[in-house]
């Protein structure tokens, strides 16, 4: 069997170093003018579609991401990171609003069956909106075994052997290929994209498309109510003395009086 | 190797620490003006060998300052989502 081809997702988030701001309508987050870059757990699936390439397990491997035109920086930096290609499927921004992961696993099972591939890995959840959702639609759609949560990876015969993080421990699954498997956290450390790679992108092939193409119409199945901060801690209290620390204590009835 | 053949190997080392200044912790420029100034400092170096052992030292600048990205990543990362972990 010659080598696997690996399907991507890349999704464009506000980078994890930005204090979010909620809208003050409450309708979501401000987006405009925040720095945005790849999910990170994206990007440890990204590394870990490339170090599967570098061992020859995996003979290509395709990035995808799908949202506004600006994704493309985001797909860049996946083609700087070692993808082969990458495929854009643009939505414009009002509607983009609108994308839910159930729309997302549509596009993504319809590009994994047009473009014959073997294994899609995705990031377990993004940061933005922490569905947790895209992956196992994506293996239900295509019906596809899913491996999710992954810390470790390795390609046997036919199959992939996944080492999955579940609640308290660790879970070793197989799983025949094609295959839809997500990323935890500790399944390797990504690289960074270095100013030549992003450079030497630029002139790999980036094919743009519509959700149309795909059959995909954007019409949200659920609906956000509102969107709020989270409570923010009630701040200390500086005492003078020990007895006035004892008193506070007894008072709330932490220390028996 | 004369030190004007060396120029091309500054200026592209320049140009990836400008580049990975964009992430750093403290800001852009915060980040530049340190640049700048660490490169202004050399400027007057002329002896091929100790322009090659500063290029060294900042590519060696360099893998420390993505070190520390993916660090403070990862950190963060774990903070965030894996709370009851030490």
């Amino acid at each position: 069997m010659s080598g696997l081809r690996v399907l991507v997702g890349c999704k464009r988030v506000i980078d994890y170093a930005v204090k979010i701001r909620v809208k003050p309508d409450k309708t979501g987050v401000v987006t405009d003018g925040v720095k945005h870059s790849m999910n990170p757990f994206d990007e440890i699936a990204m590394e870990e579609a490339i170090r599967l390439k570098e061992k020859s397990i995996a003979s290509e491997v395709i990035a995808v991401s799908c949202g506004p035109p600006q994704c493309q920086e985001t797909l860049r930096t996946a083609m700087a990171m070692g993808a082969d290609k990458a495929i854009l499927v643009e939505v414009d921004p009002a509607t983009y609003e609108k994308v839910q992961p159930l729309h997302v696993a549509k596009i993504l099972a319809k590009i994994a069956q047009e473009n014959k591939i073997d294994l899609v890995l995705l990031g377990k959840q993004a940061i933005d909106d922490d569905c947790n959702q895209t992956g196992q639609m994506t293996a239900a759609l295509l019906d596809w075994p899913q491996a999710t949560f992954a810390s470790k990876i390795e390609k046997t015969d036919g199959e992939l052997k996944v080492v999955k993080e579940i609640d308290g421990g660790l879970e070793t699954v197989t799983v025949k290929l094609p295959a839809v498997a997500t990323a935890d956290l500790r399944l390797n450390e990504p690289r960074y994209a270095t100013l030549p790679n992003i450079m030497k992108a630029k002139k790999k092939p980036m094919d743009k498309k519509k959700p149309g193409d795909y059959g995909v119409e954007i019409v949200p199945t659920h609906k956000v109510i509102k969107v709020e901060d989270p409570p923010t801690r009630q701040a200390g209290q500086k005492l003078e003395t020990v007895d006035d620390l004892v008193h506070k204590l007894k008072d709330q009835g932490l220390i028996p009086s | 190797m004369s030190a004007q053949s060396l120029r091309p190997k500054v200026v592209q080392l320049y140009k990836t620490l400008l580049y990975l200044g964009r992430d750093y912790p403290k800001g852009y420029d915060y980040f530049r003006t340190k640049l700048k100034n660490a490169f202004l400092k050399n400027k007057d170096v002329s002896d091929p060998k100790e322009i090659e052992m500063l290029i060294a030292r900042g590519e060696y600048i360099v893998k420390e300052l993505e070190a520390l990205y993916m660090l403070r990543k990862y950190r963060t990362l774990k903070k965030r989502y894996y709370p009851d972990e030490t």
